[in-house]
């Protein structure tokens, strides 16, 4: 048993130490297992990076309040009276002046033009209550100021202005025949807020010809959030004069991934399978290569008593070496070209979603993973040759 | 035994690195291929059917904000206008959210009078749509959905038949539901440029009526100019006759209009074609090389070839050959498989225009193939070129 583990020990050190001699091949392998990894990667950094930031933005203690059927803020429509319905209800928690935690907001979609390729794309406005602040916990002004109500003013989000032109701080905006000023930037790091623009809902209302009527209702929760939202629902169940549906703006924001994220996959997984097919078969052609350019030297073990099981386990692991080089050359590639990026797509609610490519440790497990299966199929077959030679043949060639 | 056959037996002399070959280039090819086929399907269905040669008018907003009605009268009775039809959202489905039906509101004679090309259906259905104000054109997929549904037993017998469609944003008045009862007066394929088939069309008028909101308003109007060498003055004419209202317009070619709706895919697009492009050279650029060293190894046969009396232009020919017949016969493996995916694409259906490869799209396939074969097989087959016989045979 011992011997056999030797043996295979020093096959292997054999095979690993004479890949100079195969250079040109090695390197190809190394690059087709880098690449494949590096794209199913990519993919994964982007769907994992969208999810992080539509997970992240909403809070288990703030409720969401959506006319009812409607499914995103975009197509919901409310009025004033459901407004003044639903701050009566229970389970309300109040700000220090004693008035109930309520924002009843608007959500327009504007055009902005990305900085990137100059093309329009959709962007979010959301005309806001004061309260709307105080519910979004992660959200800090950090340059100018807050919008002052009933003004044309805007606040808007630091992924925003990285993303489209003529956000700075200080900009006017035309839009719905008025002169908006940018009056301060906020952050609100991993939440998709970062990618909108605020201001005060009257405002936004009698600009935006919206009347009276909003999108969405956000409700800060008394404290235990859970047993307040059953209040809540129940009291919206039994209020005839309320078509609408709550939940909490945690469970919406999940709700909302699931669309692009399925895009990604969808276009991601099969191009994964894809390549990875495309470096298999460069993993193959290298080590069948290899077996056939060492077969004097196999032969040659063979015959002075080393083992058909040690030529395999030797040309198993030269694949796997280089899968694993590869892989690490496609997971490092990735992370400093990826990790961190700041993207925008179309997400949930039609207008686009800013958020920051993420390469995580299920992300770079599963680059892992591909590699390993390319290094095992890879090393398998022509190990299994390298094991069968005939040893009085090879010496020969 | 002629070049050909030696040519051949070299190819399959190790059939298992061969196909291995083979199968890497037709991965290349085929990421090649789709990504491009798929973006030029696009492009070409923009444009198809007289899009490029008419204007879409929407709020300057964003395309999601409404127009007031009367725009569309103000439109026409602009100079250089041949005709204008509008169309508003509804926000369609059946049932349950997630057979989304694409559904419209539409000026019925207008509308079927300039996108004919694109809704094809029998003149005597588009004439009892018009007729019916709660009629109502559906998409052969929705047609199918709906006798599935046990609305129907066939499509003749769908014909005349009520069905309810749900709106995800709008109510109606008249029940205070979110549904409408519609009538079927027709079944439409949309046209050789593509489109949604889970699809559906009422008339405007009687949609405006019956909402609960945002009444006296349409979505998008489409204007056709009198001569289509004046778009773009009649474009800019529009704007300006709305600029400094409630609602200013944007009216811009409608080619340019639908491209937009692929640019919201924003960075994710980008990154799909970077990625792919990417992939494919890097893919190619190992394939050469393996090829490049297979044919390295055979110097020694060459050698002998040489020897025998084969001029070095004829090894060269039989050399580049090989590299050209490898090549070739993956980017056809690539092409043939692009071909599959499309065609199991389009009867997949979905909003987008069935994908397919323009003659386009396919030189510029065989022209790369026919540059990996050159490049991979120039290599080698030079060093053949200039091979001395006796350096040959010595190598191993």
């Amino acid at each position: 048993m011992l011997k056999i583990l030797r043996q295979c020990a020093s096959v292997t050190w054999l095979n690993i130490t004479s890949i100079p001699q195969r250079l040109w091949m090695s390197l190809g392998t190394i690059m087709a297992v880098a690449v494949a990894v590096g794209v199913a990667l990519g993919f994964q950094a982007l769907s994992a990076g969208f999810r992080a930031t539509l997970e992240g933005s909403g809070s288990a203690e703030v409720a969401l309040v959506l006319r009812g059927g409607s499914q995103s803020e975009l197509n919901s429509v409310m009025t004033q009276s459901d407004a003044a319905l639903l701050e009566a209800a229970p389970g309300v928690a109040l700000d220090p002046q004693g008035r109930p935690l309520v924002s009843t907001e608007s959500y327009v979609i504007i055009d902005g033009v990305r900085r990137s390729t100059q093309s329009k794309s959709n962007i979010p406005l959301r005309g806001m209550e004061e309260a709307g602040l105080a519910l979004r916990s992660r959200a800090q002004i950090v340059e100018g100021r807050m919008f002052a109500p009933g003004a044309a003013e805007l606040v808007v989000g630091r992924g925003l202005v990285r993303e489209f032109e003529g956000f700075e701080l200080g900009s006017v905006i035309r839009r719905g025949g008025a002169a908006w000023t940018v009056v301060g930037v906020f952050e609100a790091p991993g939440t998709v807020f970062e990618g909108e623009i605020w201001a005060d809902n009257t405002a936004v209302q009698s600009l935006f010809n919206r009347g009276n009527s909003f999108q969405v209702a956000r409700i800060g929760l008394v404290a235990p959030a859970e047993a307040s939202l059953a209040a809540l629902n129940a009291y919206i169940e039994a209020e005839e004069r309320l078509a609408v549906e709550v939940e909490t703006e945690k469970a919406y924001y999940q709700g909302q991934s699931e669309g692009t994220a399925q895009l990604v996959r969808f276009i991601g997984v099969p191009l994964g399978i894809i390549m990875a097919i495309g470096a298999l078969a460069g993993a193959l052609n290298t080590m069948f290569a290899s077996v056939s350019n060492r077969a004097a030297e196999i032969s040659t073990l063979r015959i002075i008593g080393f083992s058909g099981f040690a030529a395999f386990v030797g040309t198993l692991a030269e694949s796997l070496a280089l899968s694993l080089i590869g892989a690490v050359l496609g997971i490092i590639v990735v992370y400093f070209a990826f990790n961190g990026l700041t993207a925008s797509t179309l997400g949930g609610g039609f207008t686009q979603v800013v958020f920051q490519l993420k390469v995580t440790p299920e992300v770079v497990t599963g680059g892992i993973i591909t590699a390993l299966v390319i290094g095992v199929v890879g090393g398998f077959f022509p190990g299994i040759r390298a094991a069968t030679m005939k040893p009085l043949l090879g010496v020969n060639s | 035994m002629n070049d050909l056959t030696l040519i051949t037996s070299n190819v399959w002399r190790k059939p298992l690195r061969t196909i291995l070959l083979i199968l890497s280039i037709a991965v290349a090819f085929l990421l090649f291929f789709a990504l491009n086929g798929f973006l030029d399907s696009f492009e070409r269905a923009s444009k198809a059917n007289g899009a490029d040669q008419r204007l879409a008018v929407s709020n300057k907003i964003n395309f999601t904000q409404p127009l007031p009605i009367s725009y569309v009268d103000r439109v026409k009775a602009l100079e250089g206008v041949a005709d204008v039809t509008h169309y508003a959202w509804f926000g369609g489905f059946y049932r349950e959210q997630r057979n989304q039906v694409f559904t419209f509101g539409i000026e019925p004679e207008s509308y079927l009078r300039i996108y004919g090309k694109d809704v094809v259906l029998p003149p005597e259905q588009a004439q009892a749509f018009i007729a019916d104000r709660s009629g109502a054109l559906i998409g052969g997929d929705f047609a199918d959905l709906l006798i599935e549904e046990g609305v129907a037993t066939s499509r003749e017998d769908l014909l005349g038949k009520q069905f309810p469609l749900n709106s995800n944003i709008f109510t109606n008045a008249t029940s205070g539901q979110k549904t409408w009862i519609l009538n079927v007066r027709g079944i439409f394929e949309p046209g050789s440029a593509g489109g949604p088939s889970q699809a559906a069309f009422l008339h405007w008028e009687y949609f405006d009526e019956t909402k609960t909101f945002s009444r006296d308003t349409t979505g998008t109007m489409t204007v056709v100019p009198a001569d289509p060498a004046q778009m773009d003055s009649l474009a800019d004419a529009i704007d300006e006759t709305f600029a400094n209202s409630r609602a200013e317009t944007d009216a811009q070619p409608e080619d340019a209009f639908s491209r937009s709706f692929l640019q919201q895919a924003g960075d994710i697009g980008f990154i799909i074609r970077t990625v792919t492009l990417a992939a494919f050279f890097a893919i190619l650029m190992i394939v050469a090389t393996t090829l490049i060293l297979a044919i390295r190894e055979r110097t020694r046969e060459i050698g002998v070839l040489k020897t025998l009396g084969f001029s070095s232009h004829r090894v060269l020919i039989m050399v580049l050959a090989e590299a050209l017949f490898i090549a070739a016969l993956g980017a056809g493996l690539g092409y043939g498989l692009t071909q599959g995916m499309f065609t199991l694409a389009a009867n997949a259906g979905g909003p987008f225009p069935a994908p397919s490869l323009s003659t386009n799209i396919t030189l510029l396939g065989v022209g790369m193939a026919a540059a990996l074969g050159l490049v991979t097989g120039a290599i080698p087959a030079l060093n053949a070129l200039n091979l001395r016989i006796v350096e040959a045979l010595g190598r191993k």
